[in-house]
């Protein structure tokens, strides 16, 4: 089962929180401190394993985790997950946010947390893996958007307009989280 | 009022804060204006300030208050505001606020839905944070959805009903109907999480477990398919075929397979084949090869297939990526007790990984390499570990010194080689070595009686070195105390034997009791090694004057046995060098439990092995006293032995009360660590077993009365020891010659000082009434100084219901028995 996902960046901050066991909010917080801890320390070229600290839970949890670009994921799993499985499905969640997002890079994950949460949703149902068919998570939330958007606009039209905040993309192109990832692979784009 | 702002202005708002005061108060503003339009029950904006609340909890800031206003946004009817809603729910609210029942409702209208997508949100929020109460309520609608035909719920629904399990095991048998035909279904999705929910089911019931064995035929050919399928661009990462749903069901064959012959059977062949045709290129690959090494493993495999599995755990440690070397070192750590030769074969490669740079594989590497340690490679193996003890982080250094003690302690070829490691531990790694292990080496090094001057030479040595390591310092003051006397006449065989005088010795011990670096413990270690020495050593003055200088030291423990040694040196100097004499071999004593009956009496070279001087003296002369009010105080001599009577431990007897806590509870231990329980002296029972107690019959000693009151007779015979003459095996017989049996019956006894006693086990306490059996206990008293024998003797027991206490003396023990 799968303890919590983490996303922070390099400074700690954190950028997506989910658990999936219950701690207070202090707890969460602590964790979060904590993990940043921890995994700011390794260097590039070890393992991606850690035994978790203290907080979450004690000897059955790991830490794994992976680092692109600015970003760490870590997912805090027990041990009835598969290690090297889990570190496939963290590729596989940033794959499909680098698919939704075009490029994914840490401003899109700040601005959209909400979207991120909704595609980790498809992913990730109460700590066990829901569907990792890319393809198949990202027609989901699509989908989903388009009735929240048709509900906008039918709700726009009965009143008066207000202005759309656009998102925030200047016309450069940001490299991505993908393209700067430190994993000793990439994984064939087909 | 203005409308809220949207999220992403927020955001960026908070962004261009400077500092944290700045943000905070950013977000307090913000927090006071979401609060007031709640305040306003404005349905329109709810859903923007719920979505900026959670934003705001993610950075760390309280948003409890939101959490009604979730449960307003799940009610309506608007899909955005019920995603939110949820969303906010899942993040916000749990099983400990009573405010989450009041979701049940909500959820369970969006469970019957029209929409497919309403009903995936309540069916992931039920699955998420759902508490036991909601489940019971919900787990029929879940259980409805479990078989609908929509693959999006059904996926959905299966993991909802893995949550309501955990949380409600017993409805598990609810949802077995409907997982009939959950591995028929082609969607990958559908497949995945049924396998997740027959795993989970699995688990948990052992009837499941049997129940779910006829599915391995079809989860062998789902496996098949999926590795038999040519490329499929939906399901592939990098080249393999939906690799989680093959772990997925390699792992749930595990579970079937395990501990049953048929099902392991008929897995041998696809276990085989994914073995030998996944692609190692890439991390997919070995992640599945992984789970089937630990599937072979734990099912009845037949022995090919483990040597394959084996096998292919070596050559993951071989691999470049760490992340395969820590999957590996860890599954062979799983797998030593089982094929512990297979494992051996790669030691070579484990060992190689203590000198990794990664923390998390050297720390594998080390509990690894300590379950590899027999005797053929133990001397190989230990240098390595020497090695990486010297090397490695502070926080391996404390298990692997323990480990390193253990596997010496089972393997050591050789008793100097043991010490030699032992050595080795303490000057490398001596400030990390577990409180425990002091004592433990110190019943080593006497154990191993040849060492002595060899052992005594080396501690010195290091001392000289360095003084600041705790443990190797105690252990090496300890020494020094006792086989000083070997040191300074230069003895030694092993090696090169050195000069050193007595006044060096002396100095180095002082030189610790006033270094800063020894800690309270060391330097009690050291005053009492100096002690020690005043019987082997000449300078006695000396002493005398550090023993004095303590005496007002502001420590208290050091000031109390510096004032004791000093009364040892003025009032009780005859007793001096009885009481500094060696210590016996001490036997190595159970963690638990008393100690056991001990029989070394050849084996010390000390003369006769007399009475012991702890070190940890305060408790000895208490119990002295009480002793001495028993006996009434005739020769003042305040006890600062402990005297013999050991808990026959083997006989489970009864300690006496009587005499006090005089040493009985297995002795102050002499070495300080009071949790080993030391044996005593072990002359009493002269190289015997619980067994025979005694291997003569005394030579024709007459028996005599003991006491004779009330009913109650006690009668004495007495045996001679053969091997030491002066012990005295007295059986006592009680009997009764009253109606009524006397129930509860403690026979307890004690002597004067030159004596010690050792009270074994009765073998009843009940005297039966009217002679019709009697209760026997063996005493056996020591006389070393054939002085007259005389017992105070204490009797317990309950008659006619009311409980008796009578003591006596007994003085008219006949000649023979003590001369």
């Amino acid at each position: 089962m799968i303890k919590a996902i983490l996303i922070f960046n390099n400074h700690g901050k954190p950028r997506l929180s989910k658990f999936y066991e219950h701690y207070t909010e202090d707890t969460e917080q602590q964790i979060i401190r904590e993990t940043f801890h921890l995994v700011s320390k390794r260097d590039e070229n070890v393992c991606n394993f850690l035994e978790g600290g203290l907080l979450i839970g004690g000897s059955d949890n790991k830490l794994i985790y992976r680092h692109y670009a600015t970003l760490y994921f870590v997912f805090c799993v027990d041990s009835s997950e598969s290690e090297l499985g889990i570190l496939d499905l963290i590729q596989v969640f940033v794959e499909t946010l680098d698919k939704c997002f075009e490029n994914v890079c840490e401003l899109d994950l700040i601005f959209h947390m909400d979207k991120v949460h909704n595609i980790l949703a498809e992913m990730v149902m109460g700590g066990m893996v829901l569907e990792t068919n890319m393809s198949e998570i990202i027609t989901q939330a699509e989908a989903q958007s388009k009735m929240e958007k048709s509900e906008i606009c039918a709700f726009l039209s009965l009143c008066r307009p207000l202005s759309f905040s656009v998102p925030d993309r200047t016309g450069r192109r940001r490299p991505g989280l993908l393209e700067l990832q430190h994993a000793p692979y990439r994984p064939s784009r087909t | 009022m203005p409308a809220p702002i949207r999220l992403r202005e927020l955001i960026r708002t908070i962004r261009t804060a400077r500092t944290q005061a700045e943000e905070r108060e950013m977000i307090q503003k913000e927090c006071a204006a979401i609060r007031s339009s709640f305040g306003e029950e404005d349905n329109t904006y709810r859903c923007r300030n719920v979505a900026k609340l959670l934003y705001m909890h993610m950075l760390g800031y309280p948003a409890h208050f939101g959490q009604l206003e979730c449960l307003k946004l799940i009610a309506s009817q608007k899909f955005t505001d019920k995603r939110i809603g949820y969303l906010g729910a899942m993040l916000l609210l749990d099983e400990r606020q009573d405010v989450h029942l009041l979701m049940t409702n909500c959820i369970k209208n969006d469970l019957n839905h029209s929409t497919q997508y309403v009903q995936g949100l309540a069916l992931c929020t039920l699955g998420c944070m759902g508490s036991s109460e909601m489940c019971r309520d919900l787990a029929g609608e879940v259980e409805k959805l479990l078989k609908t035909s929509n693959s999006y719920l059904r996926k959905k629904a299966a993991l909802c009903a893995v949550h309501v399990i955990r949380k409600v095991p017993e409805l598990m048998e609810m949802f077995l109907p409907a997982t009939k035909n959950l591995l028929s279904e082609k969607n990958h999705g559908v497949l995945h999480t049924s396998v997740v929910l027959l795993t989970e089911m699995c688990e948990r019931s052992p009837d499941m477990l049997s129940h779910f064995r006829k599915l391995v035929p079809q989860l062998v050919r789902i496996l098949k398919n999926l590795i038999m399928s040519g490329y499929s661009p939906e399901h592939d990462v990098s080249g393999i075929s939906d690799p989680f749903l093959q772990v997925r069901i390699l792992r749930l064959l595990r579970i079937l397979g395990k501990g049953d012959d048929d099902s392991s059977e008929a897995m041998n062949d696809i276990l085989a084949q994914v073995a030998t045709n996944t692609e190692t290129s890439k991390n997919v690959g070995n992640a599945i090869l992984y789970e089937t090494v630990l599937t072979i493993m734990d099912i009845k495999s037949e022995s090919g297939l483990r040597v394959l599995a084996v096998n292919i755990l070596g050559r993951f440690l071989l691999n470049n990526d760490k992340n395969i070397r820590y999957v590996a070192l860890t599954s062979l750590l799983k797998t030593v007790q089982a094929d512990h030769n297979a494992v051996q074969r790669h030691r070579s490669t484990i060992v190689d990984c203590l000198k990794d740079l990664d923390v998390s594989i050297k720390r594998r590497a080390m509990e690894l390499s300590f379950a590899l340690v027999n005797g053929n490679n133990i001397r190989g193996m230990m240098k390595e570990l020497l090695y990486f003890l010297d090397s490695c982080d502070p926080e391996f250094k404390a298990d692997c010194a323990s480990g390193i003690f253990l596997a010496a302690e089972k393997y050591a070829p050789s008793k100097r080689w043991h010490i030699d490691t032992i050595m080795r531990v303490l000057t490398t790694a001596g400030s990390y070595v577990r409180d425990d292990s002091v004592p433990n080496l110190i019943q080593l090094i006497t154990n191993s009686v040849e060492m002595h001057a060899y052992t005594v030479q080396r501690l010195y040595k290091a001392l000289l070195d360095d003084i600041s390591q705790q443990p190797l310092v105690q252990v090496a003051s300890w020494c020094i105390g006792e086989y000083g006397d070997l040191l300074v006449s230069g003895q030694c065989e092993e090696e090169e034997p050195i000069q050193v005088s007595e006044d060096e010795v002396l100095d180095v011990l002082e030189g610790l009791l006033v270094s800063n670096l020894s800690a309270p413990v060391t330097r009690g270690y050291s005053l009492t090694a100096i002690m020690k020495l005043s019987t082997r050593f000449s300078s006695v003055n000396r002493i005398k004057k550090v023993v004095s200088i303590y005496g007002s030291s502001i420590d208290v423990e050091l000031q109390q046995r510096a004032v004791e040694y000093n009364a040892l040196f003025k009032k009780y100097d005859h007793m001096r060098p009885a009481l500094l004499e060696r210590m016996p071999i001490m036997e190595k004593s159970a963690t638990n439990g008393p100690a056991e009956i001990v029989q070394t009496n050849g084996e010390t070279d000390a003369p006769i092995l007399d009475t012991k001087h702890p070190p940890n003296i305060p408790q000895p002369i208490s119990q002295a006293n009480d002793l001495l009010d028993l006996l009434g105080g005739n020769d003042v001599v305040p006890v600062i032995q402990t005297t013999a009577p050991t808990k026959p431990a083997s006989a489970g007897g009864e300690l006496l009360d009587l005499l006090g806590d005089l040493s009985l509870t297995g002795g102050p231990a002499p070495t300080p660590a009071p949790s080993v329980p030391m044996s005593q002296p072990p002359f009493l029972l002269d190289g015997l077993t619980s067994q025979p107690l005694f291997n003569d019959i005394g030579a024709g000693i007459p028996p005599m009365t003991a006491y004779n009151k009330n009913g109650l007779k006690i009668e004495f015979t007495f045996e001679r020891s053969n091997p030491n003459p002066n012990i005295a095996v007295i059986t006592i017989h009680a009997t009764n010659t009253t109606e009524v049996d006397m129930t509860e019956f403690v026979f307890q006894a004690a002597v004067p000082k030159t004596f010690q006693l050792q009270l074994l086990s009765p073998s009843s306490n009940v005297v039966p009434a009217l002679n019709q059996g009697s209760v026997t206990q063996v005493i056996r008293v020591l006389n070393p100084q054939k002085q007259q024998l005389r017992m105070r003797i204490k009797l317990t027991y309950t008659h006619k219901g009311s409980p008796v206490q009578d003591l006596a003396e007994v003085n008219n023990f006949p000649p023979q028995s003590w001369q």
